[in-house]
């Protein structure tokens, strides 16, 4: 943590802010100060606590602990008019502006309600301040006509002129073209230059070093650093996004006893357990399967500063395992043959985030780590595998068969199962009780329904097993399982997905938004499913728990595979910096 | 755990009774303030409400005439309202039930004479029914398969494609099948002896049965089948059914064209047994009437019976309360809409979301 000077007294400051959620504390004696004429990043995973922390200051939530001090008094910030009214305004991701009105409507909107807007008095502040703040727009067009950037300019111009001196912008890159971040970024520029504070969330690293002038980087809802102004001006590209890495996935800010125990129980499997193709070298849990062939091409070509054998070879010809004195070829070992997960040159369309020509493969007891930034196309990635998106190119191969044309209950009958995310969303039907939740993926199929008819006792007898042998935490097997708490829904979706005859089990992000027990729970049941033989391929956004638990890990970037390593001492360095695309 | 256990199931079980009593109380204590402030209109508009309630109970209950009517009306209401749970259930609005009756109704009245002439009795009937519920369905299938395949709202659509059928009907009653031996604008009118039996010695049409059987089939595969837990499903959470590998636009025809094929084979049973024909610019709108009696049921079969039965009686006693008393016609669906309104405070004041269908 760098002590920067402050050059003028701070704007707003949050101090030992805590922020408690039924089973998640997302923000944790968080302190964060904002001083005037300074572009003030806050950087974090999702799930890290940005939201969180800046919806307190834009008066959406309120601390359970900790204090908010607005031009040195303590304030409350009871609702966002509140947070106007101190001159905090918010520009939240998605758009907040009423697209069938006019700019000018837009910004009228919110006044007085009895009294008739000031059009002309509006009209003649917006010009004044598009002036000074150097953007153009047009008062009387219809905001469903502008572009996402432009929408988000005149979300800042109607902060602006509601007095604002602090602005958040809440993800704000998230939305725009690369030309819209930048005239963003300039703008950002010229608003500090006038004495506001502005406050940029984001989880992009290169826009942080880009734009900020301070750094503060949340994680798992607590301050784990800050780089100070003069610091940041004093480093060049290069060693601040190294610095940012060490800060967002370093083991000094963050080494706690579960996470320390979960890598000795990693190892202790490993060494006690270890998979049948690794015997020859219980260091690196899967030798062979460093010969598969990762896409990684592209990784290749980036010149970043992992050694050369770290990295997969392009070609399955190549000699794979060089250094080491045992060089196999792909061909010998076919390991399309003994995969249990075989993926070649898929590509899957998405308006967001498209998928191109991703290859991977993972043998039976391998966990192989999908590590990314969110939304670089893990949910597209997993959502092919699973059957809940159509491919446009490219072969899913489970156990050496094509099912890539075979549909969601096809596969997962087959053993191809994907515990989601999106636990209420899509995972479970949140007012149906617990045990028909379980067989959710199995309705008409015997022995639960016989000839099209629910045989309520077996689904019943089915429901007390998984409850026993998961240990969900429920009243009664009917309830509606939307009254459990996060962590009894993640069991049951885990018990109904790696119940029976599984295979490959794809989990996406299985840990987020759970208590650090629960979350250790569920990284004990991947590591014994693949232990029992499943493969398993893990989604998360967690660097240190990728670490802990798998054997290999793969980059995902921009819905490509950039790169795939083996877990061992460098891995930490080289996802971090595959990941950031520094 | 352990020990919560050996208390558990006596504890359920109070639970349990505590919930469904507090339900029944949710639904029944709507209509009983529902019933003291139409009192209190009545009141207000010179009537006696007690005289009043009273012609409705003798008229709609008590006098063998009266209760004959009252379950002959049931007949209609009740395949509409089995075609109001499937529907529901899925997830969907089918607010097209008006055309769809309607339009079932008149085929059945075009196809009946004719048949009647030259089969058995019992085969005409089938097969008026049949047509009668394939007709309903098939004016259904746009906006089925709008929704289902293009997302376009059924609320919307179901309703554009409802006012164009009941017009539609006219049409075809002035222009196709008009009767050319009377000189009001109908369909020829089928003869007693060829309609729906009556059951024993009453009034009552055989076409309650058809409704009874259909309610209580669509309340056993809405919950004890596996196509019905699909509907359920998609209903319910769309996302967890495509997540589940459901093929959810698939489903979503099959509910609408189960449903609208209900709601046609509610008309032409209501021919078929009762009316005998269609007149022109007949539309008694007992699809939309259902809607708020299938709510107040939460979607359930047997709850649903109760209601309708408890609607007839308003409804068969409210038409000769109303013209005896001098009160309009009409009274009988505001003493429908308070139970409504009250209903909803009462979800509000009970703290629970009504969980209707999403549109």
């Amino acid at each position: 943590m760098t002590a920067a000077q402050p050059r003028r007294d701070p704007l707003v400051s949050m101090r030992g802010i805590t922020k408690r959620f039924p089973g998640v504390t997302a923000n944790e004696n968080v302190d964060l100060v904002l001083r005037p004429g300074e572009v003030h990043v806050l950087l974090g995973e999702n799930g890290a606590g940005k939201s969180t922390l800046v919806g307190m200051l834009a008066g959406l939530q309120q601390p359970d602990a900790g204090t908010i001090s607005i031009g040195g008094r303590s304030e409350r910030i009871d609702s966002p008019g509140r947070a106007l009214a101190f001159g905090i305004g918010t520009v939240f991701q998605h758009s907040m502006l009423v697209p069938s009105l006019s700019v000018l409507d837009n910004l009228a909107l919110g006044g007085s309600w009895w009294r008739k807007p000031d059009r002309a008095g509006l009209v003649a502040r917006l010009r004044e301040m598009c002036r000074d703040i150097g953007i153009e727009v047009d008062p009387d067009v219809v905001v469903g006509s502008l572009s996402l950037g432009e929408r988000q300019q005149v979300e800042i111009l109607r902060a602006l002129l509601r007095g604002s001196q602090v602005l958040i912008l809440d993800e704000a890159t998230a939305m725009l073209t690369p030309k819209g971040a930048e005239d963003l970024g300039v703008l950002m520029r010229r608003l500090v230059a006038r004495g506001l504070g502005v406050v940029l969330i984001t989880h992009k690293l290169n826009e942080a070093v880009t734009y900020g002038d301070r750094i503060s980087v949340l994680r798992l809802g607590r301050n784990v650093g800050e780089i100070g102004p003069t610091a940041l001006a004093s480093l060049d590209r290069k060693s601040a996004t190294d610095e940012i890495v060490r800060l967002m996935f370093g083991v000094d800010s963050r080494s706690t006893t579960e996470e320390a125990s979960d890598r000795r129980d990693a190892h202790a499997i490993n060494t006690s357990n270890p998979p049948p193709v690794s015997e020859e070298q219980p260091e690196s849990p899967s030798p062979l399967w460093r010969g598969v062939r990762g896409e990684g091409r592209d990784a290749l070509t980036d010149a970043f500063l992992c050694p050369p054998t770290q990295v997969f070879q392009p070609s399955p010809l190549t000699p794979l395992h060089k250094g080491e004195g045992n060089s196999f070829h792909a061909s010998e070992i076919c390991a399309a043959c003994s995969a249990a997960l075989s993926v070649e040159h898929l590509s899957v369309d998405d308006p967001l985030m498209p998928l191109a020509d991703i290859s991977l493969r993972v043998a039976p007891g391998e966990i192989l780590g999908i590590a990314g930034i969110d939304g670089n196309g893990q949910k597209q990635f997993a959502e092919a595998l699973a059957g809940q998106r159509p491919v446009r190119a490219g072969t899913i191969r489970l156990d050496g068969h094509q099912v890539g044309q075979l549909d969601v209950a096809a596969r997962h009958a087959l053993g191809l199962r994907y515990v989601t995310d999106d636990r209420l969303g899509e995972g479970t039907v949140a007012a149906f009780p617990l045990a028909i939740n379980l067989v959710l993926k199995e309705i008409g199929a015997r022995p639960f329904w016989v000839g099209g008819w629910q045989r309520s006792a077996t689904i019943d007898t089915h429901a007390r097993k998984l409850v026993a042998d998961f240990d969900i935490r429920t009243p009664d097997i009917q309830t509606p399982i939307g009254k459990l708490s996060g962590g009894n829904i993640q069991r049951a979706l885990l018990a109904r997905e790696l119940e029976g005859p599984a295979r490959v089990v794809i989990f996406a992000k299985p840990t987020s938004g759970l208590d650090a027990q629960n979350a250790q729970a569920t990284r004990r049941r991947i590591r014994d499913a693949a232990a029992s033989g499943v493969a398993a391929l893990l989604i998360s956004t967690d660097l240190e728990e990728l670490l802990a638990v798998c054997d290999r890990i793969a980059v995902m970037r921009q819905g490509r595979i950039v790169g795939v390593v083996l877990n061992d001492g460098m891995a930490r360095q080289c996802v971090g910096e595959m990941m950031s695309g520094a | 755990m352990t020990t919560g256990r050996v208390e558990a199931p006596t504890r359920r079980e109070a639970d349990l009774y505590a919930t469904s009593s507090r339900t029944i109380l949710l639904a029944l204590a709507p209509i009983l303030v529902a019933l003291t402030l139409a009192g209190a209109l009545l009141l207000a508009l010179g009537v006696d409400p007690l005289t009043y309630y009273g012609y409705v109970l003798q008229r709609g209950l008590l006098s063998p005439l009266g209760f004959e009517g009252t379950i002959t009306r049931m007949a209609p209401l009740l395949l509409l309202a089995a075609s109001l749970i499937v529907a529901f259930q899925a997830g969907i609005w089918n607010l097209g039930g008006d055309g769809q009756f309607l339009l079932g109704a008149l085929t059945a009245a075009a196809a009946g004479p004719p048949l009647a002439a030259h089969l058995p009795v019992s085969a005409a009937l089938l097969l008026c029914l049949i047509v009668g519920a394939g007709v309903g369905a098939v004016w259904a299938l746009l906006p089925a398969l709008l929704r289902a395949y293009q997302g376009v709202n059924e609320i919307i659509t179901t309703l554009m494609m409802s006012f164009l059928g009941v017009s539609f009907a006219n049409v075809l009653v002035k222009l196709v099948f008009r009767d050319t031996t009377t000189t009001v604008p109908q369909t020829r009118t089928l003869p007693v002896a060829d309609r729906l039996p009556r059951l024993f010695d009453t009034t009552v049409t055989s076409g309650v049965l058809i409704g009874l059987v259909a309610i209580v089939v669509v309340q056993l595969v809405i919950t004890r089948t596996a196509f019905g837990l699909r509907l359920r499903v998609v209903g319910a959470n769309a996302r967890a059914a495509v997540h589940a590998g459901l093929p959810v636009p698939r489903l979503v025809v099959a509910a609408f064209v189960i449903s609208a094929g209900l709601a046609g084979l509610a008309g032409a049973v209501e021919i078929l047994g009762v009316e005998g024909n269609v007149r022109a610019d007949w539309n008694p709108a007992f699809s939309l009437t259902v809607v708020p009696l299938v709510f107040l049921a939460r979607f359930n079969g047997f709850a649903a019976i109760f209601f309708v039965f408890l609607f007839s009686v308003l409804s068969i006693g409210g038409e000769s309360a109303a013209h005896r008393m001098g009160v309009p016609s009409f009274f009988n669906l505001v003493i429908v809409a308070l139970v409504l309104v009250l209903l909803a405070l009462a979800e509000y004041l009970g703290g629970r979301r009504l969980s209707g269908p999403v549109a």
